[in-house]
């Protein structure tokens, strides 16, 4: 069993690093306090290929794996969560959906400008009453001729400010429940589509997540994603690639609390004596190394699982649910080793310990997550 | 337009550097390489200058362990269009003069019409391969550019060098060897279809025999300069605090000052 990283993956995670080093670090904790969307760096992410990473070239992806996603992506969420979770909705969740259900034209069309980074995505699924319950969509299509005329809310759409195309999950046929859902693509502009409320949230709060209205939004019918009655197959597929990228997300969270523990405890001095000289210290460091490690082995052999072509939901289940969770864990020990000035807002620990809250939220909660692993389980 | 670039893999410039017990070397055990920085503007720089001139080829040419070719296929990945890597055991604890001595012989086997290296590498900090390898070739230099211009007929080039307190302008002809400071450019990340694309490409292999060179002539052998012993600086002594009343603290600092530090 070899571990160890090709030569082209270390290129990857250097340069991940490198960049997230180099340009985001320096901003990040500002991006974060000003709540601004990182624009100008999401541009430089999608020159270097970062938007589309696992998307073949003929598509204007990078054509590698989900093996460098993660690695790119834990690095960049080292520095800077908010951002990584705006390259992770485009890659996994808007990019990989067009490319696995899309018709050529649609790939052509929309996949292209988006893997290059040209183009922003979000994924609509999210309703105020269809969250863990998904299937509970209550925005509507309805069919007219050539068009689907689109009717319903959408909420906690994290892109939806920015993104040029969504993802659109409606209803088309009530009586067939979830089979009757389908998915849509919606460009900005087009009338009867819009945004609602921009959350004002507890943390990535450099990446925006809003509302998406939709009043009697005509869409044609060529932009209808895969099948019709396709679209709750297409959303569970999605996020299960999706939540590697969380998994990966949260590693990075976690890193960063360690790194900035490791630093503190080594410089702060109580008692006469580096405070990394207390086994109390010493333990939590080893403790949230250890579990760093594993949720980052959980995370690779998900990609790993992925990337092979098998079927990986319980593999990423498993790295999400436990990459999340040890990711929070970190932030509560971190803030702890910073003590009191791990509560204050100079100090980058706060911002770990927010923007870890998420990644046991979002693209499924932990609670679901553990749905998917026993349904794989008992199946 | 044909650039060759030489390259240099140096320990990363954020590392902690340990020197062995025995001051043979320094302990390498742990630390991360990087391509040297001086080497990277000089890499950005010919990259640049393809794409304004919308057409040529960049060479990256490197002398060092097997290792170093991760420097080559960075490189490669940033947009250089070959790779060739001088590496056996043979070159290995050579100076500035046998490194440049080696370089030269496999350049005048390639193609080129400018030859760009880095001021200085920023592990020995010599700054003497890309003078010697001009030298050697018998080619105009010009060290420390932070500006190239290339004429239109491309037969000669303008540069600007740093030199104390000012910049000087020359116009030099072409084929040269200039050496580059920082400031020349900002260089660029590999993208990631660069770095997925850089296996395809070739990296040409040399030994001192296939570049007609006998193992006297390079490495420890044909070194001029040998390194006697490495120490590292001495530390630095901890900083003393001067206690009592601002008025008994000056004078104490005046006395130390005079007598102590021996400046006053």
């Amino acid at each position: 069993m070899d571990l160890s990283l090709t030569e082209e993956q270390l290129l990857f995670q250097k340069t991940a690093r490198d960049f997230a080093t180099k340009e985001l670090a320096p901003i990040a904790s500002q991006l974060d306090e000003e709540g601004r969307f990182p624009s100008e760096i999401v541009k430089k992410l999608g020159e270097l290929g970062f938007m589309g990473i696992a998307i073949p070239e003929e598509y204007g992806g990078a054509g590698a794996d989900y093996r460098c996603y993660v690695l790119a992506l834990e690095e960049i969420c080292k520095a800077c969560a908010s951002t990584g979770v705006v390259m992770s909705v485009n890659n996994s969740l808007v990019c990989d959906p067009l490319y696995m259900f899309g018709s050529d034209e649609q790939k052509r069309r929309y996949l292209t400008p988006l893997a290059k980074g040209e183009k922003l995505g979000c994924f609509a699924l999210s309703e105020p009453n269809a969250g863990s319950d998904a299937a509970n969509q209550q925005t509507t299509a309805r069919r007219e001729g050539d068009t689907y005329v689109l009717n319903g809310t959408k909420i906690f759409i994290t892109n939806a400010p920015e993104a040029d195309i969504s993802i659109v999950f409606a209803q088309a046929d009530k009586t067939k429940g979830h089979r009757g859902i389908c998915a849509f693509i919606v460009e900005k502009g087009t009338p009867g589509f819009r945004v609602g409320k921009v959350e004002k949230k507890l943390g990535i709060k450099a990446s925006s997540s809003s509302e998406l209205i939709l009043e009697d939004c005509r869409v044609p019918r060529e932009n209808l994603l895969g099948e019709e009655g396709q679209g709750f197959k297409i959303a569970m597929a999605t996020l299960d690639g999706g939540r590697i990228g969380i998994a990966a997300q949260a590693v990075g969270i976690a890193q960063a609390c360690l790194d900035a523990s490791i630093r503190y405890a080594k410089e702060r001095v109580q008692f006469g004596q580096p405070i990394a000289s207390f086994q109390a210290i010493q333990w939590m460091l080893a403790d949230m190394a250890t579990q760093i490690e594993a949720a980052r082995l959980l995370t690779y052999r998900a990609a790993f699982v992925k990337d092979k072509g098998d079927r990986f939901s319980k593999e990423s289940a498993m790295a999400k649910l436990y990459a999340s969770e040890i990711a929070m864990a970190a932030g509560v020990k971190a803030i702890q080793i910073f003590g009191g000035y791990g509560y204050m807002m100079d100090y980058p620990v706060q911002r770990f310990f927010r923007d870890a809250k998420v990644t046991e939220i979002y693209e499924g909660t932990s609670e679901v997550q553990r749905m998917v692993i026993a349904h794989s389980l008992l199946a | 337009m044909k650039i060759i670039v030489c390259l240099k893999q140096v320990p990363d410039t954020a590392a902690t550097i340990k020197v062995k017990p025995d001051g043979s070397g320094v302990e390498t055990e742990g630390i991360t390489y990087v391509i040297n920085p001086y080497d990277e503007f000089a890499l950005e720089e010919a990259l640049r200058i393809k794409e304004r001139l919308g057409e040529g080829e960049v060479t990256v040419i490197t002398l060092g362990p097997p290792k170093a070719k991760e420097a080559l296929r960075t490189a490669l990945a940033m947009g250089a269009d070959k790779g060739v890597h001088l590496s056996d055991p043979a070159f290995e604890g050579g100076d500035s003069y046998a490194t440049a001595k080696a370089l030269a012989r496999a350049i005048q086997g390639l193609p080129y019409d400018l030859i760009l290296c880095g001021k200085q590498a920023v592990d020995d900090d010599a700054a003497q391969v890309g003078p010697a390898m001009a030298e050697l070739l018998g080619l105009p230099q010009a060290c420390v550019i932070t500006k190239l211009e290339i004429d239109a007929n491309r037969k000669k080039a303008v540069v600007h060098r740093q030199i104390e307190g000012a910049s000087e302008i020359m116009e030099v002809s072409l084929p040269a060897v200039f050496t580059a400071q920082k400031g020349l450019n900002e260089p660029r990340y590999p993208s990631l279809k660069g770095i997925m694309g850089a296996k395809k490409k070739e990296i040409a292999e040399h030994n001192p025999s296939s570049l007609g060179l006998s193992p006297e002539e390079v490495g420890l052998a044909g070194s001029k300069v040998k390194i006697l012993k490495l120490s590292p600086p001495p530390s630095r002594a901890t900083g003393k605090i001067l206690e009592g009343e601002p008025r008994e603290q000056a004078s104490q600092l005046v006395k130390l000052l005079r007598e102590e530090a021996k400046i006053i």
